[in-house]
Order: C-alpha cells, then sequence, then structure tokens
C-alpha cells in the first residue's frame, strides 16, 4: 500500500541523557572493580574527612575510604537487588491476576483476600521479622521487596484481565473449548501486556527506592558494604563536619530513579506510538 | 433570531451570498494524500441536507469542517465555508470560538457520552443556557420549553432524571436540545440515529425535520445509510472518495439515482419484505480508494459495472442533469458527477420464488426457558423451535431479551430454569459442561467486530485454533476462502482488516468445526449497508452450502426478512410471535410487530409514536406485557389476563387477545408480494 507512514521520530534528549544515566551505573555495577580508583574499604586515617580534590574527588569518609570508589562499587547491590525484586513481583503479579481474573469465583476470592492481608502487613515490620529470621543478605532483600509489591501488580493486571475477559474473542475461545491455561496464555496474556509493562517499569523504579530505603534502615545489606542506602546512613552523624559524604549517595540514589522512571516513561510512549 | 454579526466579519464584495450554509470548492489534505476535492453544495435555513458514503469517504471529516473543526495534520487546499454569509475558515481563533457558541451545533453518535453521567438532564440543558449569557429567572422556564420542544414526555419529572435513567432515543433528543439551546444556524448530526431501535430511529429523525422548518436551521445530517437518510432530509448528496458524485432532492434520488455508486448503496440495503431468494443484494466489488491512492478518471470507474474507457481517462465534471442556468453552487437541482448517467438502474425483484420447501426435523427446541438478572425477568418462559438448515430470525427491540436468549442457547449466559435440546439431547447451561461435541455443534457469530478477533493473533492463527480446538477437517486457506477471505489477509493481524473483513473472519471461525447451529447476534449491525450486504451474501452462501441453521438476531426487520425462513418476535422477554417470515412481517400480526414494521416504512405512513410507560422490571402483572403502549388494548383484558398464544395456519403463532380477523397488518407488504413464504432450498 501507498499509504505514507510517519517516519520514526528520533529519540530525544531526555530518553538520551536518562539512558546514559542508567547506562552508565549499570558499567558501575558491572565493572567497578576495574573502574574504581582506590578499593572501596580501603581505610586510611590520615586522610579523614578530606574534602573533595585531586587525589579524591569526591572527598574522604571518616574512616579516610574514597567516597568515589565506594560510590561506585555501591550501584552493584541496588542494581542486583531491584530489578531482580521487580522481575520476581511482576512475574507473580501478573501470574495471579491472569489467574484470578480469568477463573473468577471462590480462587479469585481467595487470592485477592489473602493479598489484602498482605498489603495491610506494614512493610518496614514485615522486613525487619524476616530479616531476623532469615539474616541480611541480597536474596532476602529481593523477596521482601518482592513480596510487598506482588499486590499491586495483581490488583492492576486482575483489573486489566477483567476487562479483557468478557470480549467476544474470549467468549470465543471459550466456546470453542480452549482449555484454561490455553485461554490464559494465548488469548488474555497478549492482551495485558501493555499493564504488566506498566507495571514492570513503575515496579523497577520503586524497588530502587525501596532497597535503598531498607539499606538506609539497616535492613539491607551486610554491615561495612559500601551499598548507597548504609553509606547514607552511616555517614549521617557528620553530616555537618563531611556533608559531601552523605551527598554523594544521596545524589547517587535520585539519579538513578530519576532516570529509570523518566527512561521507562519515554521508552512507553515510543512503543505506543508503533 | 438573537445572533448577531460575528467579528471577522461578512464576505466583504463579491456576490451576495444565499443565508443558510454555502460550501464553496472545499478541498482538504490530510499528510496521506487529499480527502476532499472541490465540494459545492448549498443548504438553505429550514432545510435538512443529507450526508451519505460509506466509511472513508470523508464524510466526517466535512461534516466537522463545517464548524471549522480540522484534525491535527489536515490543511484547506481551497474553498471556502460560509454560513450566512461568514466565513467560517477564515475566522481568528477567538473569533472562531465566539461563532461556534452562537452559530453551529453538533449531535455526535453516542448520545450517551455527550451528556456529563454526573448531572440531572435539566441542569444539562441550562448549564448550555447559563453560557448563552441567559438570566438566572429564565433559564428553568426555557429548559423546560426546550425539553418539550424535542417532545419529551412528562418533562418535569424528566428533568429531574440522569442520563442512565434514560433510554438511547431520549437521551439523543435531550442532546439535541442542548443543541437547539443555542439556536444555531447550522445543526450538524453525525450518525445521530446509528445503534438506536428501528423505531426509535423515526421518532428522532421525524423530529429533526420538524424542528429544523420551525427554528429556520439550516441541517447537515451525516449517515452511511441512504434509505434512511430519505425519510428525513429534504436534499441529499452522495460522497465518495472526497468527491460529491450526486446531488439533488430527495425524492429525485431516491427514485431516479442516476449514479451507478448511488445506485450501488440503494442496491445493497435490504428492503423489508424482500428476501434473498426474490432479490439477492448486490454487492459493490472492491473498496473506496485510501487518501493518497491516486488515478486519472472517475474515481468510481474501477467499481463501476458501466465504465468505459472514457471514464477512466477523465474525471467528470459535477453536472446538472437538467440544466437550470449557471450557478457558482448547485441550486437545488438533481445534479450527478458522471458520463453516463443513469447507465445503471436499479434490480428489479425476481420473480415471485417457489412455495416453502418442507423445513427439515426439528434441531433445536428451547422450552420454558426463563433467565433473571436480579430482579428482572430477561427471558419469561420462551419455547422456540429451529429446524435443520432454517434460519430463524429474532427481532425485538433492544433490551427485549434477544441476546439474553443467544446466550442461553450457546452457554455463556447465566443458569435459569427451562431446557435447550438439541436433536433431542440436552444441552447444559453453561459451554463449560458440554461435551466436545456439542460444543462444535453449536457456535456463535458476535456483534461487534472490532473486539471478536483476539488482536494479537493474526488471521492465520485464529482459524488455525478454530479447526484445532473443534476437530474441522478443513485446511486455513479453504476455510477462509469460503468466507470470502483472500489468501493475503491470512498473514494480517485484525487492525489491518476492515470491519467487514473481520466478521467474515468471525463467520469462518464459527465454522471451522462444522456446526448444526451458528447463533449470529446483530452480526451486521455495526457496519455500512454496502458492507453489510456481502456479510449477509457470506452467512447466506455459508448455509446454502453445509445446511447449518441460524438463530439470526438483529434490530433490522429488512435484514431479518432479507435472511430469515421464519421469525419470531420478543417483546420484553416474552415471545409475542413466531411464523413464517412472510407472513409475521406482512401480518395480520401482533400489535407489537405492527408498530416494528411500520417503524421500518419506507414510505412515512408510521403510526403515531406511542412513549413507553416508565417499566417497574418486577411489577409486572399476569396480564400482557404490551398492554401499556398497546393501541388496540382491550380494557380490563389485555392488563388483567395472560394472552393465549392464538395459531393462524403454517405454524404462526400470535400471543395476543385479539380475534385473530381483527389483528394488525402491514397494507403496504401485501400478502401476494415477494414478502409471502419465501423459502430458499
Amino acid at each position: 500500500m501507498a499509504v505514507a507512514t510517519h517516519a520514526p521520530r528520533r529519540p530525544g534528549p531526555v530518553l538520551v541523557g536518562s539512558a546514559a544515566v542508567v547506562a552508565a551505573w549499570v558499567v558501575c555495577a558491572a565493572f567497578w572493580p576495574h573502574l574504581v580508583p582506590y578499593d572501596p574499604d580501603l581505610q586510611a586515617p590520615a586522610d579523614r574527612f578530606l574534602p573533595p580534590g585531586p587525589d579524591h574527588w569526591l572527598g574522604a569518609d571518616h574512616y579516610g575510604r574514597d567516597v568515589l570508589s565506594r560510590l561506585v562499587a555501591g550501584a552493584r547491590p541496588v542494581l542486583v537487588v531491584a530489578p531482580l525484586a521487580a522481575l520476581v513481583s511482576v512475574a507473580a503479579g501478573t501470574a495471579l491476576g491472569l489467574l484470578a481474573g480469568a477463573v473468577r469465583g471462590w480462587f479469585d476470592g481467595l487470592v485477592m483476600r489473602l493479598l489484602d492481608a498482605v498489603v495491610v502487613f506494614p512493610v518496614i515490620i514485615a522486613a525487619v521479622l524476616f530479616i531476623a529470621l532469615l539474616g541480611r543478605s541480597a536474596p532476602v532483600l529481593v523477596l521482601v521487596i518482592a513480596a510487598a509489591f506482588v499486590p499491586l501488580v495483581t490488583r492492576s493486571v486482575r483489573a486489566a484481565t477483567l476487562v479483557e475477559r468478557e470480549k467476544p474473542y474470549v467468549e470465543a475461545a471459550r466456546l470453542r473449548g480452549e482449555p484454561l491455561w490455553s485461554l490464559v496464555v494465548r488469548e488474555l496474556l497478549p492482551n495485558v501486556r501493555g499493564t504488566v509493562l506498566v507495571e514492570a517499569t513503575t515496579r523497577l523504579g520503586d524497588a530502587i527506592f525501596a532497597a535503598a530505603t531498607l539499606s538506609f534502615l539497616g535492613l539491607g545489606q551486610p554491615p561495612g558494604s559500601p551499598d548507597w542506602g548504609s553509606s547514607v546512613a552511616d555517614n549521617r552523624l557528620w553530616l555537618q563536619l563531611a556533608p559531601w559524604t552523605v551527598l554523594a549517595p544521596a545524589l547517587a540514589i535520585g539519579s538513578l530513579v530519576v532516570a529509570v522512571a523518566l527512561l521507562t516513561d519515554r521508552l512507553r510512549r515510543q512503543l505506543g506510538r508503533s | 433570531m438573537t445572533a448577531g454579526p460575528v467579528k471577522g466579519g461578512p464576505v466583504a464584495g463579491g456576490p451576495v451570498m444565499p443565508p443558510g450554509l454555502v460550501v464553496d470548492g472545499l478541498s482538504v489534505a490530510y499528510p496521506a494524500g487529499p480527502v476532499l476535492h472541490d465540494i459545492r453544495l448549498a443548504v438553505r435555513p429550514g432545510e435538512t441536507f443529507g450526508l451519505v458514503g460509506e466509511s472513508g469517504c470523508g464524510k466526517t471529516t466535512l461534516g466537522y469542517l463545517l464548524g471549522g473543526h480540522l484534525e491535527a495534520g489536515g490543511r484547506v487546499l481551497g474553498g471556502r465555508v460560509l454560513v450566512d454569509g461568514v466565513d467560517v475558515l477564515a475566522l481568528r481563533p477567538a473569533a472562531l470560538r465566539r461563532w461556534r457558541a452562537s452559530h453551529v451545533a453538533f449531535v455526535h453518535q453516542e448520545a450517551a457520552s455527550s451528556l456529563d453521567p454526573t448531572m440531572r438532564v435539566g441542569r444539562q440543558v441550562a448549564h448550555v443556557l447559563r453560557a448563552q449569557g441567559l438570566p438566572r429567572q429564565a433559564v428553568a422556564a426555557r429548559a423546560r420549553e426546550l425539553l418539550s420542544r424535542v417532545r419529551l414526555p412528562d418533562v418535569d419529572a424528566l428533568a429531574r432524571r440522569y442520563p442512565h435513567q434514560l433510554s438511547g432515543g431520549q437521551q439523543q433528543r435531550v442532546v439535541i436540545a442542548c443543541a437547539l439551546a443555542t439556536r444555531p444556524r447550522l445543526l450538524v448530526l453525525d450518525e445521530p440515529t446509528t445503534g438506536l431501535d428501528a423505531s426509535v430511529q423515526h421518532e428522532v429523525l421525524g423530529l429533526l425535520t420538524g424542528l429544523a422548518t420551525e427554528l429556520a436551521t439550516a441541517v447537515v445530517l451525516v449517515s452511511h445509510d441512504l434509505p434512511l437518510v430519505g425519510q428525513a432530509c429534504d436534499r441529499v448528496g452522495v460522497l465518495y472518495a472526497g468527491r460529491l458524485v450526486e446531488v439533488g432532492p430527495v425524492g429525485e434520488v431516491l427514485a431516479a439515482p442516476a449514479h451507478p455508486y448511488t445506485v450501488a448503496l440503494l442496491d445493497s440495503a435490504p428492503t423489508l419484505g424482500v428476501p434473498r431468494a426474490a432479490r439477492p443484494l448486490a454487492t459493490i466489488p472492491g473498496r473506496p480508494p485510501r487518501p493518497g491512492e491516486t488515478g486519472a478518471g472517475c474515481r468510481f470507474a474501477p467499481r463501476c459495472p458501466a465504465a468505459v474507457d472514457a471514464c477512466r481517462s477523465a474525471e467528470p465534471a459535477l453536472a446538472e442533469l437538467a440544466p437550470a442556468g449557471a450557478a457558482l453552487v448547485p441550486s437545488g437541482g438533481h445534479a450527478v458527477r458522471c458520463l453516463r448517467p443513469g447507465a445503471v438502474g436499479r434490480a428489479a425483484p425476481g420473480a415471485r420464488p417457489a412455495p416453502a420447501g418442507r423445513p427439515g426435523p426439528v434441531l433445536l427446541q428451547v422450552r420454558g426457558l426463563t433467565r433473571r438478572y436480579g430482579r428482572t425477568v430477561a427471558l419469561d418462559n420462551v419455547d422456540l423451535t429451529i429446524h435443520h438448515g432454517e434460519v430463524v430470525g429474532l427481532v425485538g427491540e433492544s433490551g427485549s431479551g434477544k441476546t439474553t436468549l443467544a446466550r442461553a442457547v450457546v452457554g455463556l449466559g447465566p443458569p435459569g430454569e427451562g431446557d435447550v435440546l438439541l436433536d433431542g439431547q440436552e444441552l447444559p447451561a453453561r459451554v463449560t459442561q458440554r461435551s466436545r461435541q456439542l460444543r462444535r455443534r453449536v457456535q456463535m457469530v458476535f456483534q461487534n467486530p472490532d473486539t471478536t478477533l483476539n488482536p494479537e493473533h493474526r488471521v492465520r492463527h485464529i482459524l488455525h485454533r478454530a479447526i484445532r480446538t473443534l476437530r474441522g477437517h478443513d485446511d486455513v486457506p479453504a476455510l477462509a476462502r469460503r468466507a470470502q477471505l483472500d489468501d493475503d489477509l491470512l498473514d494480517c493481524l485484525p487492525a489491518r482488516l476492515s470491519g467487514g473483513q473481520k466478521q467474515r473472519v468471525a463467520i469462518a471461525r464459527s465454522f471451522a468445526g462444522s456446526p448444526s447451529l451458528v447463533v449470529c447476534d446483530e452480526p451486521v449491525s455495526a457496519l455500512d449497508v454496502s458492507v453489510q450486504a456481502g456479510v449477509l451474501e457470506t452467512l447466506a452462501r455459508q448455509r446454502d452450502r453445509t445446511g447449518t441453521s441460524y438463530l439470526f438476531i438483529s434490530h433490522d426487520l429488512a435484514v431479518v426478512g432479507y435472511l430469515a425462513d421464519r421469525v419470531a418476535v420478543l417483546y420484553r422477554g416474552v415471545l409475542v410471535e413466531q411464523g413464517p417470515a412472510g407472513q409475521v412481517l406482512a401480518g395480520p400480526h401482533h400489535p407489537y410487530t405492527a408498530r416494528l414494521v411500520a417503524a421500518t416504512a419506507p414510505t412515512a405512513a408510521a403510526p403515531a409514536f406511542v412513549e413507553p410507560a416508565p417499566v417497574d422490571p418486577a411489577g409486572d402483572g399476569p396480564g400482557c406485557r404490551y398492554a401499556s403502549r398497546c393501541p388496540y388494548r382491550i380494557a380490563g383484558r389485555c392488563d388483567r389476563v395472560a394472552p393465549p398464544a392464538v395459531a393462524l395456519d403454517d405454524g404462526h403463532l400470535v400471543r395476543c387477545h385479539l380475534d385473530p380477523a381483527s389483528l394488525p397488518s402491514a397494507a403496504w407488504l401485501a400478502p401476494g408480494s415477494p414478502a409471502a413464504a419465501a423459502r430458499p432450498g
């Protein structure tokens, strides 16, 4: 057909900028041993509270550790925990939401009431409880964050499923006797994909924030980790003496959360156009 | 009229423009290509002009442009739109906004979405009046006057209701009341009655014609339904590929269409009382050109049965059939853009078909079916029989229970009392309880073409899944070809298909496992008239080939009469009549059937409209449910005693207290006409 289509629009500055920030942090997380100027755990008492300068670009903390090195190394914990948590919560939430929406009846009621119970339980208390039982480690952190997000994902996916399941194409599939799994996987899943995608991107941003928050509260990484949340917590006692030690990891968290939010938003718009 | 002149002003100089709407040589293009080409028309105040054409011919673009609205990316290449001499397209944005507020009103297709669901309808009308600057004290009286002007019953009570408490026709009349509140000089209605029942359509259109004359407003009615427009308009223009191909007084255009496209549009619409055996519908081959698809010559030539070489080399101009002097714009005469006007005539009904053959053995038997939604009885003790190879048409207004019955038969509805038997074998109420054999034998075609196919699956996959699950023996291309689907569509996603093609895929899908019964729930009501003819033909051919029975549901009596062997009439959950199609439509028949038939009448022979009394779902007494609206009711009997089922000849059952001799009948559908009993095969 000779119908003219719009030329694909060039990615805007926001997309490029946010993608660059995210990519930079991903590179840090992956290759930090090769990038850091100092060992992030190397203590140099002579350099305590050294302000930013030519030797230590972002200064040093109360043990004389290089803030820049800790910043670069600290990207790894959050960039491992948050995407995993988002992935687990979206996978579980999508499966539950689709099933609950497709089956309805008592199964739907049971799933949704159980998830309500999870939601009313305060996340921080739950985290304390789990971490006390299972110890402080990355897998536990992933599970705690994912568990907190599953009800939210489930509700969105279930709502989308309830809209789709009433449409004639699903009824036609029921009329010709498609089994439940086929109904869910073949008919419903492709048509709630948009909702799943939105949930995945939203949950990724939330998970970064949640991981940092739990670390700040000392519920995340083991002590001494260069993780950003822990760094803010450790250094806040010396906030007035050496503000760079708090500012740097705080800004790192902020930059990653904002960049992920902008990036996913722009990507969604690009996908929506095609 | 209080409307004063608007800044931006009347056109200075030039000839004096007639009042009303004048479109002068208007051409518009979208990025993909030109969509409107040299449109010239004039609508006088008080005149109703119908703008007709298939989807994608530019009628909506033109309708919106009359109010100065142009979709983003559109450009006006030339020409003017003048309303009472004001050049609308030349107005500055602020002046245009002021002009729109006081001079033009639009009514859209979906009445329900034009009204604010949280606001009582009286306040909505008042709102428009307040925005006009009418003093607060005068508003209430004027709102009341407007609502009664659109012939709404019991205005004081109705003004206090919310939109969802009104029927579709009442909602549309409230929207029209809002539109009239501004005393517009131009009223544009875009498919205002699509989706309404035939009887309500009739009422809304009749209202419009009256009001246009009364208020001296120029009215433009945009529709795809040429015969329908014929009922309401003074003049009509037929649009094809962005060009006016024929324009003239409605009587002349309908009686003696000169352009082959107009003829094709008229021939593709079924006529009440003419079944397929008497005159198969003409389908227009091909499709309209898309914007940007250019070619020399007449744009209709590739689809025209009368095209000659000259048609393909130069595009004809819009010329008056009987020249009445050269005019800037068509002066009201009959004009056509064709080299050989009148070369194609209307198809005449063929010879009277052979009398009905004997029906096959009973296939489906519905016995005492009752379904309730809460306190509302959707189906009340319905008995219905469908024979092998038979098409049974089911008609009734919206809310009469047609779809509930359809869904109960296929097993998608809620369970309830009564039985459904297929070849004597009980069909469980839920499809999940039915065996694979039974599921294969009862399939369904749904109403909305846009949601009937999984948007993420290609046509090939959709048909493949149907064959796999229903254990069919065809391969995908053969199945598609039988539904008149081209092979190159098989690898398309549904979004690339037209509405008619989507319904064909749905039909092919339902036939994947050689079904005994296909339930068709308004399969063509969302389609253009010309597309509808093709889909009906596909359904008819499938039936002729396989002997599959249909339960064919439609609110359009002409469509049902075209395809059905027998017709059943449902009124608020009660089957008031069933029998051979010709007899049910021509009568003598139930008073309710008489009303439905009259609403479809091509003449102005419609009876006075009886506004239905408010219905209390739980408050039905033992009497006839139609009694409150029935002009023939027998006081003291009809509203107290349940009417008996009276058997006329040929298995024609009427549930009415009237003596069979005094039942009404449609005189213009004489029993000797081809409508009387036609049963192919």
